[in-house]
């Protein structure tokens, strides 16, 4: 791997966290109950906590080498590579960026994505890049809980009411097109993933989907809509009045 | 009378019609999830210490909820959790008699003794 796929793996990495994070934490003052409230909000300073490690490395690796790529602020920072981006920059996957809607399409979200993540930072935390082995093997004790805290509450709505059964298989239907981007190549990652998902489904009472066709192009910064309304949210301050701090 | 509305959070940008984020107003207390005592230990303590309550649907949410909302700040390495329910407690109109007799008994405390060094947390 050259340094400039480095750094776009590094921005992947960095950008799935700061979004899916940004999604977990507009649950926050609207759980469902207290306790749940609490529960995701914690996931999303995960998150949050993941994303600037990530970004903190990869300003660290284009410092090192500003010709690298241009079209970046430089010299770059965390801050810089989250607000200062336009969204065909961003290079996080399309399911990170989807709209929380209710709590299975929420908690579905977490568990497909954190069940994937928890199957990359294992590989990475032993791969030969320094520079991702910490962040990786810190994060994983984060992603272990989001799995389970997740894949409880697929299996609880699964194997639930009428009504909470219909809401999770809605869910199923509503993400399922997005799971192939995770997985652009066949890999011992996507059937490490796919018989995680199969135990949880099993238990939840829901099928895996049929074969379908796929959205992609999040890794190459072709994203849905909804990716512009995040960033409109999460970056006015710093466009509006930049280097401003509180 | 129980009121029907729909309750839209930013976010939710289109789901009504798949019947997602409506939230209606009804709720009773009977579809309350139960009340959870919950207990902590410190990195450094003995014994579980009462921190609060919290509400769960069964035994195992209420131990993944005391973690989030009671060991943030790592308050703990181990978790309790009991039913409230399960509580029985002393009636407070009886303080009087169960707790005053003690007052005037300091013989009962171990200070009149001398406790040997290998003696810890004494």
């Amino acid at each position: 791997m050259n340094k400039t796929q480095q750094f776009n793996q590094l921005l992947n990495l960095a950008d799935n966290a700061l979004i899916i994070g940004h999604r977990c934490s507009e649950w926050c003052g609207h759980g469902p109950v207290l306790e749940q409230d609490i529960a995701i909000s914690n996931i999303a300073l995960d998150y949050i906590g993941q994303a600037r490690n990530f970004y903190q490395a990869a300003a660290t690796l284009i410092n090192e080498d500003p010709e690298m790529l241009t079209g970046f602020v430089l010299p770059a920072t965390e801050d810089s590579l989250a607000y200062l981006r336009d969204q065909r920059e961003f290079r996080n996957h399309l399911i990170t960026e989807l709209p929380n809607g209710d709590w299975a399409v929420t908690t579905l979200r977490i568990f497909l994505f954190s069940a994937y993540q928890y199957f990359l930072y294992t590989q990475l935390k032993d791969s030969g890049d320094l520079s991702v082995n910490a962040i990786a093997e810190k994060a994983l004790k984060e992603v272990t809980y989001h799995v389970k805290w997740s894949a409880d509450w697929v299996i609880r709505l699964g194997d639930g009411t009428e009504e909470s059964n219909r809401r999770i298989r809605h869910a199923v239907d509503h993400l399922w097109a997005y799971t192939g981007e995770l997985f652009l190549q066949e890999s011992e990652l996507q059937q490490q993933w796919l018989q995680k998902v199969q135990l949880v489904f099993e238990e939840a009472g829901l099928v895996i989907p049929e074969k379908t066709w796929m959205h992609q192009g999040g890794t190459s910064g072709n994203h849905t809509e909804h990716l512009g309304f995040i960033l409109a949210e999460m970056q006015f301050l710093q466009r509006a009045y930049p280097g401003s701090q509180w | 009378m129980s009121f029907h509305t729909n309750k839209y959070y930013y976010g939710d940008y289109g789901e009504a019609k798949n019947g997602a984020a409506d939230i209606s107003a009804k709720g009773s207390a009977k579809e309350e999830w139960p009340l959870w005592e919950i207990f902590i230990r410190s990195k450094q303590g003995l014994d579980h210490k009462h921190v609060g309550s919290l509400h769960a649907a069964d035994a195992a949410m209420a131990i993944e909820n005391a973690r989030d909302v009671y060991t943030r700040r790592m308050e703990g390495v181990s978790i309790w959790a009991v039913e409230s329910k399960y509580i029985h407690a002393s009636n407070p109109d009886e303080a009087g008699a169960l707790y005053d007799p003690a007052n005037d008994k300091v013989y009962r405390h171990p200070t009149f003794y001398d406790l040997p060094d290998e003696v810890k947390y004494m």
